[in-house]
């Protein structure tokens, strides 16, 4: 077998062993897949580093370690809020192995979480120690680094935060789209709309023109029609085997509006 | 629903209907009973093929064409042969007879697809090469670095496309890319009475255009052998295959080894819904046990099954029907294409089978089918549950529907109307009996709610059936269309049963009694049907073969 | 190529394997220790037949590092029901749960990993349960109805 497994036991270590070719193994069900097939060669690290399993409060929201599973994020009541999103996630097995950090890197279909934390605004820790926005993140996630933490701001109050994943097989399919909506309110306006999605682009990414639609108005029949006509404004779904391009603009205003509905 | 289906069971007995003809004294039949494998199942113990573990058991996986069509230039090894691990590689010409059909085992087909192919490849998948290597991983590996210059040729997708004049030809020995039938006819042809005339005597004219994807059977264990040498010059195989018998006769064949070298071991498979019988793996794990002396394992991953595992096959058919106006369809003509992909493996046999199917269970005075098994550069298509029948039965139904909304009948009453009954001449020639539809259509309503006629309550298979209804039309327009030359008469017909030909036909016809295309089926017949005893024998395969 | 030990409970038993870098659990356990009652079909962690239990919870084997079971508790079908056979084998055999049996040994190991947890499912969690497992030839309703058997107390524990 041409790979090399390093198994590293801090952080620290795995963090000066990466680089190069080298890969970063997670939870394993995006990695293994490529290593069954012989997809991957070269240096795979690990690390055993019980930090990267730690779920922390800070001030006003979360550190998430970033090898934390899918399962123990929807064991967390704390964590509510990211329930639907993990739980839409894979089966019960996949949410025993599949981690927020590798969540990040995962390609369409996957990423249904990814897409919920940069909806959130999250700030990834890197192994350095330096935290950035997820939105620097996703511009060349090739060349990441080492991500060792999640921070996650807690929304608002319940209502300001949903999600919604479109998929063909229930209960558990991949994704045609998902949307995750962060609708914070101000004296009833909407202030810092942040609407992310997969399935309507390359990757997990923001929905521009659907946010500018809502910012600064009232949640409403009115200012939900508009923001679900523009979805699609500037993104260009992918056509793929789940679904044509065509097919996902004329459906992704349908289900925008679902989910914002339900946040009135 | 929940928790309902552990209450309830799961079949409805419908004992009322034909309660005389049945023998309820029965020993098995409509009782439970446990599967005599089901303690192996449970206890994770069957032994699938890939569960008998062998010392030094090697691995092949094949190299495969990135191309729907393309000439290989040349095959270089050298690469690949010295990657750590690597055992041997093979190549067509380590394949003794090279050319096989699955179906040339029943004398029915031309030798068209290689085991591994030297100079052409027809589909995106098809294996050039084989690695035997001592893992999994390693043979992938190896197989990463084997060069095969590839010239692309141009290729054809679609079967409408694939006959038309000038179409890219997907294997020589078919030249204008569609099985030849009988060594007569590039299609199969079904000829009762003469729709031509019924259309111009009929109310409305319905047509229709209706297709059918490909699908892969899927099963959750990949298709795959494992070949292993024993003692005095034998070889046992290990199979996951549905059709023991066939991979023992392709493997005897393609590798040129009397049947009695070999010993297959099968049986306990993994889900194979069709998918399972194409005896690819067992001739390749068996050379490679052969030609190194070692226990060799050749099994499709996941992708391979979805890629190259053969599919149901996609169908497209236009219907035409000729209907009066209330109801009755007087004529029907098929014109169907079975995508066979780039090897015949079984569609040919597929089309027979759907063509003994015609017109549907309804009985329709004059019927016409052309039905062409066409080559693409498609992964080739095989066997998955009722194939040959599922595509044109969907066309059928749908269409039925669509013949129910022209005349504005419901479509449970349409069918009621054109079911066939005991004793009515089928398109084929054999008379119908033990029929069931209207007592099925009766109870679909039932269930669904839907209100039928007093009249077509009533209705029943064992009335109204026979006399007029079981005469053969008195005129069968033939034609000679799609006639070839130099095709053999190689087909099932060939080994003593007398196969179908138009004098053969003709006859038949001239022995019956009249009845004229323009009669459209009474309603009654004054002739009582056959008794409804003993079930038909009828083989699909050698349709025309008598009891 | 280096092998490395790997050593983990298997079924209530020590057991230990070499490996190769790169291998995953379900073929170290196959033909490392010759536990063939998980199944391969897909190594992509789409259909669940290689499913055991790590520690308690549900994974699938062809996605785990071989490795990194070191000093775990794994379980897999061929530990079920040592002593007789396990409440939810006898509601499968019952149910007709199984036709191939490929699927089988898996869906048993995501059925019990819900009923350790949680004795009286719903239908729906049933359902949400075996989500990860494919089966192709039941239609998974007897594999429902067996699993609710056992749930609802119709084979004897």
């Amino acid at each position: 077998m041409a790979v090399t497994i390093e198994k590293h036991a801090t952080v620290g270590d795995a963090q000066r062993a990466f680089g190069g070719d080298a890969v970063y193994l997670g939870g394993g069900t995006i990695l293994m897949r490529e290593i069954n097939a012989g997809l991957v060669q070269g240096r795979i690290i690990r690390s055993t580093d019980p930090v990267l399993k730690q779920i922390r409060q800070s001030g006003d929201g979360f550190e998430i370690g970033a090898g934390v599973t899918m399962s123990a994020l929807a064991n967390r009541a704390e964590l509510a809020f990211l329930h639907p999103v993990v739980r839409a996630i894979g089966g019960p097995q996949i949410r025993n192995m599949a981690t927020i950090g590798g969540n990040l890197f995962a390609e369409p279909p996957y990423g249904d979480l990814a897409a919920a934390l940069l909806a959130l605004g999250a700030r990834l820790v890197m192994a350095g120690g330096q935290a950035r926005p997820i939105e620097e993140f996703f511009r060349d996630r090739k060349r990441a680094g080492l991500i060792t933490a999640i921070q996650l701001p807690r929304p608002r109050d319940n209502k300001s935060f949903a999600f919604r994943k479109v998929s063909r097989v229930k209960p558990k399919g991949v994704s045609v789209m998902s949307f995750s909506a962060l609708l914070p309110r101000d004296a009833g306006r909407l202030r810092g709309v942040r609407i992310a999605c997969i399935g309507l682009g390359p990757g997990p990414l923001r929905a521009f023109s659907a946010e500018r639609a809502l910012e600064d108005q009232v949640l409403d029949a009115a200012s939900i029609t508009r923001a679900a006509q523009l979805v699609t404004d500037g993104l260009e779904p992918p056509t793929d085997a789940l679904a044509s391009s065509w097919y996902r603009r004329e459906v992704a205003g349908v289900h925008l509006k679902r989910l914002l509905e339900r946040m009135i | 629903m929940s928790g309902t289906l552990t209450d309830q069971p799961m079949i409805d007995f419908r004992k009322e209907i034909f309660a005389d003809e049945r023998d309820d004294n029965l020993n098995e039949i409509g009782k439970p009973t446990r599967r005599q494998d089901i303690t192996g199942h449970v206890t994770g113990r069957s032994p699938f093929y890939d569960d008998h573990l062998f010392e030094g058991l090697l691995h092949i996986r094949c190299v495969r064409s990135p191309h729907h069509a393309a000439r290989v230039r040349r095959i270089d090894l050298s690469a690949a042969e010295r990657m750590p691990g690597v055992v041997r590689i093979l190549t067509g010409k380590d394949v003794p007879r090279n050319l096989n059909t699955l179906l040339s085992l029943l004398d029915f087909g031309i030798d068209d697809e290689p085991v591994l192919s030297t100079d052409r490849v027809r589909y995106r998948g098809e294996p050039v090469a084989a690695v035997i290597a001592t893992s999994e991983a390693r043979a992938r590996d190896a197989v990463a670095k084997v060069v095969v210059e590839w010239e692309p040729l141009p290729h054809v997708l679609d079967v409408e496309e694939a006959i038309k004049p000038g179409a890219p030809v997907v294997l020589d020995v078919y030249p204008s890319n569609k099985f030849i039938y009988h060594g007569k006819y590039d299609h199969q042809k079904l000829r009762y009475g003469d729709v031509e005339v019924a259309f111009r005597q009929a109310d409305h004219i319905v047509e229709g255009r209706y297709q059918m994807s490909p699908i892969e059977q899927a099963p959750v264990e990949t298709c795959g052998a494992i070949a292993t040498p024993e003692q005095n010059g034998r070889y046992a195989c290990y199979s996951a295959t549905q059709a023991l018998f066939f991979s023992l006769a392709v493997s005897s064949k393609v590798l040129e080894v009397p049947s009695s070298r070999l010993h297959f071991i099968g049986g306990t498979v993994g889900g194979g819904f069709g998918g399972k019988v194409d005896s690819i793996h067992e001739p390749l794990a068996i050379l490679g046990a052969m030609l190194t002396g070692r226990p060799c394992k050749c099994m499709w991953d996941r992708e391979e099954e979805m890629q190259v595992g053969a599919p149901r096959g996609a169908e497209r058919w236009y219907i035409k029907d000729g209907v009066l106006r209330d109801g009755r369809i007087i004529a029907r003509s098929f014109t169907g294409y079975f995508d066979s992909g780039a090897y015949t493996r079984l569609s040919s046999y597929a089309i027979i089978k759907g063509v003994g199917h015609l017109p549907g269970p309804y009985t329709i005075p004059n019927v016409s089918a052309n039905v062409y098994c066409v080559y693409t550069n498609r992964t080739p298509a095989t066997a998955m549950r009722g194939f040959g029948i599922t595509g044109v039965d969907f066309a059928i139904e749908a269409h039925m529907d669509k013949v129910a909304d022209t005349v504005g009948l419901n479509p449970i009453e349409l069918r009621i109307l054109n079911a066939y009954r005991d004793g009515d001449m089928k398109a084929h020639r054999r008379l119908a009996k033990n029929c069931a539809l209207i007592e099925c259509c009766q109870v679909v309503a039932e269930k669904a709610g839907v209100k039928l006629s007093p009249a077509m309550l009533a209705a029943s298979s064992r009335k109204g059936g026979g006399g007029d209804r079981a005469r053969l039309p008195t005129n069968t327009a033939t034609d000679q269309d799609g006639l070839v030359r130099g095709f053999q008469g190689g087909s099932y017909g060939r080994k003593g049963a007398k196969p179908a030909s138009l004098p053969g036909l003709s006859q038949t016809i001239q022995s019956a009694a009249p009845m004229p295309a323009q009669t459209p089926p009474p309603a009654t017949a004054p002739q009582q049907p056959p008794p409804r005893v003993g079930s038909m024998r009828f083989s699909s395969l050698s349709g025309f073969r008598r009891r | 190529m280096a092998m490395k030990p790997v050593t983990f409970i298997l079924n209530g038993e020590p057991k230990a394997a070499f490996t190769e870098d790169g291998q995953n659990l379900l073929d170290m356990l196959r033909r490392g220790v010759a536990d063939l009652s998980p199944k391969y079909g897909c190594a992509q962690g789409s259909c669940g037949a290689c499913t055991v239990l790590i520690n308690g919870e549900p994974q699938l084997a062809c996605l785990v590092l071989a490795e990194s079971v070191e000093g775990e508790n794994l379980e897999t079908t061929a530990g079920l029901g040592r002593a007789g056979l396990h409440p939810l084998q006898e509601a499968f055999m019952q149910r007709f749960a199984a036709q191939c049996g490929y699927c089988t040994p898996g869906m048993l190991m995501a059925a019990k990993a819900l009923l350790d947890i949680n004795p009286r499912p719903t239908r729906d969690q049933v359902i949400e349960a075996i989500s990860g497992n494919l089966c192709r030839c039941t239609g998974y309703e007897p594999i429902i109805a067996a699993i609710l058997d056992v749930a609802e107390g119709r084979q004897a524990p």
